[in-house]
């Protein structure tokens, strides 16, 4: 049996131990925020934090999770109540077909709760493991950084680098 | 085919020894510290039915000073040697090394003993442990051996690691005087996330106007990591100037054999590696 803290609540788990953490998540604790993109750690769509810090779900056996802190993207708000971050997203365009937009909060979320850098290149060194194929980033930067100045009002329109 | 979890055995041993009996008496039997290499290739199905030892209680995660130099453990991570005071002060190419490892999800996984004995011709820390003259500290069922760094590497994905050794920690010994200027550079398809097309390490040392020292080593040239032998040897005693510079980079071809594959041509790797050592000798 792995014991583990997941979102703040203990958890168990029973089955076999080199299940993924990913697998875990979705399968057992019914918890479907983080995707699975590419299975091979290069698109970071399942980016949850392990013991605070951004990690690939998919390349994560369960039990080296075990004992350890685990936080998915249902951790940060609730369709009632979303975070700052959530709500930048959502007022900024940062989300359009949504398939990676769990793993770009939970590592943008990681980069400002541990002191990141506000600042562009920060912010985009910070999602580098995370791809996007809709919206061109750009606006999934702004709404990082406007989350972080706590703007209320979208900042004025950039246009968007070549 | 996937990765079938119920047909793996995990064992977690506690102890150096305890691992390496588990793996030297199961010789299909597998290492796993950070996973970001092992677990690719278990989610491609390519690992069903094996036993996998977790490296991860080990107490191999840490930095030590010794009387030599300081000492990795295996199990550091990129992002704890990236940010590790002594790793940047004293050994800055290998801390630049470790922030180019993949991004952020990668380098909070991967470990320094994963990358070595994963052996990639791209490994991108082995550029900066070939230039400090890093030594591999291994741990076996027949004890402990020190390695050079530069006998490590047996040629692509192969190390001198006998069954049931493994990597407890990297010595990287303290240079007798500072090094005038070094550098690293990796040359991918994007910033992060992306594996090395040709990947650099230099130091040099000028004394009285002449290079008194100096260690170039590549990545993604070879099958393994290569120091520039011919280059050195001719640049030792010279007065580093834009003829020298460009002399010792016409010998590049001398230490270094690259191929053209999914990720660069052979005349890029070529063109590209042979810039950057301009660049670095001329120090501009
Ligand atoms: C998306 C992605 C991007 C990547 N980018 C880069 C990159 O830019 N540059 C780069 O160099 N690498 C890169 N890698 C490869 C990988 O992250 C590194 O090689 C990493 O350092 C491997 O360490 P690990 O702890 O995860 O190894 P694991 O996957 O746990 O193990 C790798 C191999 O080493 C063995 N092993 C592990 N620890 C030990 C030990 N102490 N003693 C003996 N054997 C051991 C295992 O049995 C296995 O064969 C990338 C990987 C991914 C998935």
């Amino acid at each position: 049996m792995i014991k583990l803290r997941v979102n703040g609540k203990p958890r168990m788990f029973r089955g076999a131990p080199f299940k993924r953490l990913l697998d875990v998540l979705r399968e057992d604790f019914r918890l479907t925020g983080a995707k699975e993109g590419c299975g091979e750690g290069e698109c970071g769509a399942c980016t949850v934090l392990l013991d605070g810090e951004p990690v690939n779900a998919c390349l994560i056996p369960v039990c080296q999770a075990a004992g350890r802190r685990v936080e998915t993207v249902e951790a940060l708000g609730t369709p009632e109540k979303l975070s700052k971050l959530q709500a930048s997203f959502l007022e900024r365009g940062g989300a359009q077909c949504g398939i990676c937009t769990p793993g770009m909060l939970v590592a943008a979320r990681a980069h400002l709760a541990s002191g990141g850098r506000p600042d562009d290149a920060s912010v985009r060194e910070a999602l580098a493991g995370n791809l996007c194929r809709c919206t061109g980033y750009q606006h999934i930067v702004e709404s990082v950084l406007a989350a972080a100045k706590g703007a209320k009002k979208p900042a004025k329109a950039k246009r968007p680098r070549a | 085919m996937r990765g079938d979890a119920r047909s793996m055995r995990v064992l977690a041993p506690r102890t150096p020894a305890e691992a390496s009996r588990a793996l030297a008496a199961d010789p299909r039997a597998l290492a796993l510290a950070g996973g970001t290499d092992v677990m690719v290739s278990w989610n491609m199905g390519l690992l069903n039915g094996r036993t996998v030892v977790d490296l991860s209680r080990l107490p191999w995660r840490r930095v030590r000073e010794t009387k030599a130099g300081l000492e990795l453990g295996a199990l550091c991570t990129h992002a704890d040697l990236r940010r590790h005071p002594d790793v940047r002060a004293r050994f800055p190419l290998l801390a630049e090394a470790c922030a180019t490892v993949g991004a952020a999800q990668i380098q909070n996984r991967g470990t320094l003993g994963g990358n070595l004995a994963n052996a990639s011709p791209a490994g991108d820390t082995f550029p900066p442990l070939a230039a400090y003259e890093a030594i591999v500290r291994c741990v076996g069922p027949t004890g402990r051996r020190e390695v050079p760094l530069a006998a490590f590497f047996t040629g692509v994905k192969r190390t001198l690691l006998a069954p049931g050794e493994l990597i407890e920690s990297v010595l990287l010994p303290a240079p007798p005087r500072p090094w005038t200027r070094s550098l690293f550079r990796k040359v991918g398809t994007r910033a992060a996330q992306a594996i090395s097309k040709t990947v650099f390490a230099g130091l040099l040392r000028v004394e009285k106007g002449a290079v008194a020292d100096v260690r170039l080593a590549f990545g993604s040239l070879a099958p393994t990591v290569r120091r520039l032998k011919a280059a050195e040897e001719f640049l030792r005693g010279r007065r580093l100037d834009a003829e020298a510079a460009a002399r010792a980079a016409d010998l590049l071809g001398l230490d270094v054999s690259p191929i053209d594959d999914v990720r660069s041509t052979r005349e890029y790797r070529l063109a590209a590696s042979r810039g950057l050592l301009i660049r670095f000798l001329k120090g501009d």
